[in-house]
């Protein structure tokens, strides 16, 4: 049985650095913390644990719910690392034998993340009924021949969010010729768009041994500091996964650190419709909060080289950080993209150091106070100037996000925010919260549980709101089974995307419902 | 500009094509993408595919214009087999009894303007530099034949089961609402080869050198590194009218088609503006203040800010950052029968065509 929310620890585990915060069940924020992020994930959390409860005015035994966001998935994508080798069965011959699977991949990331790529008959159409009838005799042939290799299968059927019946068929075969190996069907994964929806489904198939390690390194350090809590992980649109969803569906984690900043700050100003500003070291990153949730990209996603149909944070991202070089460039000024990173408090001038940064900007214009400001004095390169540019490109780059006319409501988050100018064009007001520099983490912690459907319906006699409200039911459902609070829970996005071309009416809907968790 | 003709297309060639393919199809076709790959798997398989002009096509030869039929969203599920242009080949060769020596896009823009590369080079046929729209359309009659009272029949209609159903229809506008509905029948989409004709019949309504203009477009945007706009402006002039990002997308279906429309609101110079697009899969008209500013058959294409790559209807979304532009849309679709196929009044608006040229001024 789990307890009642008591208190609640968020981790953001980050490039640099690894937050952690605790906040009590009225979301005030109790403690926290920041360390280096460290190469062995569980290490990191443990001391990221230790250094809250540290600062802590209350046992850690009260820590009733963790969340965890990490960017550990992301990295085992990028350096083709840690990952399962995985069959690749499509189900759709003869259709789609022009493109074979995993054609665009890059050859490095393909050869650590595949053990073979078949493409089966059968599938379906987008009414439902079979394309041909699947033949399971050319999987099992397929899985008996690589039966060595195999370390996990990724599923995908032609139209499976229109009808999985052919994925779980051969989800069945699988199990029968290997046993309990890890499977991932695409309908669980992705919406439509067969290639995008198989790559999605095979880094996940790929990911779930890093799953593994990210969850038995949590619970480790959970131990370790005698936590018994409930774990979640984030995921890319700011919210809670648990860790059993976690080993089947790994690769939603990815993309969860800037959804993470942008729900923090929503929190921190009880904003729910903003522009999120996330200054960085190194960039920085705008996202507009909608309802309370990170608007979505609605160009494709690509992942290590890997284009995928996610639905991720539509962000603006620009080389400006705290950290962010200036050097003379003849009677101009250069101002990035190189970045002194984490190692400001060594390399910036203001703490002694020999490259002049965006920081010593912000200290030199008495926007930020750190480091010593005499040490600016000699100084050849105009630090004003220097200023003048960024801030110019922080309005564009605000510009281009807004969605309306007229002045928006700025969220100013992150390690590097204080290089912001108090007031920004474009901007009616910029808040800038406390506990700015770990908006990240207490996203993780405050994060809603939600559920979503994308399936396409064919009308047949029903109207568009039956059809709608079959889908938010779907939705709404899903979100109380992975533990929302059924009072709380409401509809957050519904989007209808009719289909062209066709005459019979098909239309595609999606839909998130989301709530907090449920108390008791 | 420059009037090189391609003679061959290779990988980086049919990439370039199918950015081409965006800019030149009016926000319809789809998306080029899953063309693409059928194109690069067939040419990693058998070599690039040879690029004919109309002049070196024999007089007694027939030719073909192929693509695939239905919705764009079908397109990129049920992904097509790949060998569809042989089984129209034979199909056709069978009724006709006359050598089908090449065969060519039937629309110059989205997913139809790239994939056809893929049916010749596992047909072994050469494609032709032409197509029959010289960018994209939603409907079969709208093909230049059509003006020149060519009938599109016999047309071949197959599905990935290899299933082949030949069209002898009363007419052009017959073919489409008969394949539109055998189209529906097959699962929303099937490949197509339309408008057989011999090489000297063709000659007349074919738009020549579309698959080499595709190419260099692509290839300037691609070349151009920090400024894609000035490099497709030398390629292909471009009429910019608003710079701005969509702030407001609507679309629904009827008539088995998506239409809808996207209003842009100006940025940077345009600041203070509101352009409104209105769409049936292609882009029909751009309004400012209620009056046109332009319409079909000139090409308007929201364009992305940054890459000048165009975005089909179905990917427009609230805040992207875009330049609505428009090309000049093809002579003979210009032409008071051209205009009565394709023109402003055809799609339903009670408006003259007003060539881009006479309303607005190029980038230069």
């Amino acid at each position: 049985m789990p307890r009642p929310i008591d208190l609640r620890l968020g981790i953001d585990v980050g490039g640099t650095n690894t937050d952690a915060v605790v906040v009590d069940n009225n979301q005030r924020l109790l403690a926290q913390f920041k360390t280096p992020t460290t190469f062995d994930l569980g290490t990191g959390i443990h001391q990221a644990i230790a250094g809250v409860s540290s600062v802590l005015d209350a046992p850690l035994d009260r820590v009733t719910h963790v969340m965890l966001g990490t960017t550990h998935a992301t990295n085992a994508i990028l350096e083709g690392r840690e990952l399962l080798k995985t069959a690749v069965v499509r189900i759709g011959a003869p259709a789609t034998l022009s493109i074979p699977p995993l054609l665009d991949w890059p050859s490095e990331l393909r050869a650590a993340a595949s053990a073979g790529e078949v493409i089966v008959p059968g599938g379906s159409e987008v009414s439902g009924e079979p394309i041909v009838p699947f033949e399971r005799q050319e999987l099992v042939r397929f899985l008996e021949e690589h039966a060595g290799t195999i370390e996990a299968v990724a599923i995908t059927s032609v139209f499976s969010p229109v009808s999985a019946e052919h994925e779980l068929e051969a989800e069945q075969v699988v199990h029968e010729v290997l046993g309990d190996v890890p499977v991932s069907l695409s309908y669980r994964i992705g919406s439509l768009g067969l290639l995008e929806r198989e790559n999605a489904c095979v880094l996940n198939s790929s990911l779930v041994g890093v799953a593994r390690k990210v969850v038995s390194g949590l619970n480790d350090a959970l131990e370790r500091n005698g936590i018994d809590a409930v774990a979640y992980l984030t995921q890319n649109d700011g919210t809670l996964m648990g860790l059993d969803y976690v080993l089947r569906f790994p690769v939603l984690s990815i993309g969860s650190g800037p959804a993470n900043s942008m729900r923090g700050a929503g929190y921190l100003t009880q904003e729910t419709d903003a522009l999120v500003i996330d200054v960085g070291g190194t960039s920085t990153d705008i996202g507009v909060l909608v309802n309370g949730f990170p608007r979505e990209s609605s160009a494709a996603v690509n992942i290590g080289g890997v284009r995928t149909n996610f639905r991720m944070p539509d962000l603006n991202s620009i080389a400006v950080g705290g950290g962010t070089k200036i050097a003379q460039d003849g009677d101009g000024i250069k101002v990035g993209p190189e970045s002194v990173g984490h190692r400001l408090v060594t390399d910036s001038l203001v703490f002694g150091g020999a490259s002049p940064t965006l920081s010593d900007a912000a200290v030199s214009a008495e926007r930020a106070d750190m480091g010593k400001r005499d040490l600016l004095a000699d100084t050849a390169v105009d630090l004003t100037g220097a200023l003048r540019i960024a801030d110019e490109r922080v309005a564009i780059a605000i510009d281009q996000m807004k969605t309306t006319r007229g002045d928006a409501r700025v969220i100013a988050v992150g390690g590097g925010s204080v290089v912001l100018p108090p007031e920004l064009e474009g901007a009616s007001v910029v808040l800038h919260p406390e506990h700015y520099d770990v908006a990240n983490a207490i996203g993780a912690a405050i994060a809603s549980v939600s559920g979503q459907v994308d399936k396409v319906f064919k009308l047949s006699g029903r109207t568009r709101q039956e059809v709608t409200d079959e889908a938010t039911t779907d939705a709404r459902n899903e979100a109380i089974s992975a533990g929302a609070d059924p009072a709380a829970v409401e509809i957050v996005e519904i989007e209808e995307v009719p289909m062209a071309y066709l005459t019979e009416p098909v239309i595609r809907i999606r839909a998130k419902a989301a709530g907090p968790l449920s108390t008791v | 500009m420059s009037q090189e003709f391609e003679t061959s297309l290779g990988e980086h060639e049919l990439a370039d094509l199918a950015v081409g393919c965006t800019v030149l199809a009016g926000g319809g076709g789809g998306d080029p993408r899953v063309g693409l790959m059928m194109a690069i798997n067939a040419v990693q398989h058998h070599g690039p595919v040879s690029v004919i002009q109309l002049d070196d096509v024999a007089d007694s030869d027939t030719v073909f214009a192929a693509g695939m039929v239905g919705a764009p969203t079908v397109m990129m599920e049920k992904i097509a087999n790949g060998g569809e242009g042989r089984v129209i080949q034979d199909t056709l060769q069978a009724r006709l009894g006359t050598r089908i020596s090449a065969m060519m896009p039937m629309e110059m823009g989205g997913i139809n303007g790239v994939l056809p590369v893929a049916w010749a080079v596992n047909a072994g046929l050469p494609l032709v530099d032409g197509d029959l729209m010289g960018r994209a359309f939603p409907e079969l009659q709208m093909c230049t034949p059509h003006l020149h009272d060519i009938p599109s029949r016999p047309s071949v209609l197959v599905d990935e089961r290899s299933q082949a159903i030949t069209f002898d229809t009363a007419g052009n506008v017959w073919l489409e609402r008969l394949m539109r509905n055998t189209v529906s029948v097959l699962g929303g989409c099937a490949s197509a080869g339309l408008y057989p004709m011999s090489g000297a019949v063709a000659r007349g309504p074919v738009i020549r050198g579309t698959v080499s203009t595709a190419v260099r477009i692509g290839r300037a945007i691609r070349t151009a590194g920090a400024s894609p706009f000035e490099a497709l402006d030398s390629e292909a002039e471009v009429y910019p009218l608003i710079t701005g990002k969509v702030i407001d997308v609507e679309r629904h279906t009827a008539g088995g088609f998506v239409r809808g429309s996207a209003v842009i609101e100006g940025t940077e110079t345009d600041s203070g503006r509101l352009v409104r697009v209105e769409f049936q899969n292609e882009n029909l008209v751009a309004l400012e203040d209620g009056e046109p500013i332009a319409t079909v058959p000139d090409i308007i294409t929201l364009l992305d800010r940054h890459t000048a790559h165009g975005i089909v209807t179905e990917h427009i979304r609230y805040g992207q950052r875009v330049v609505l532009s428009v090309f000049r849309g093809p002579t003979q679709w210009r032409s008071e029968a051209g205009l009565r196929v394709v023109g402003p009044r055809a799609f339903g608006y009670d408006v003259e065509f007003k060539p881009v040229e006479e309303r607005h001024a190029p980038t230069h």
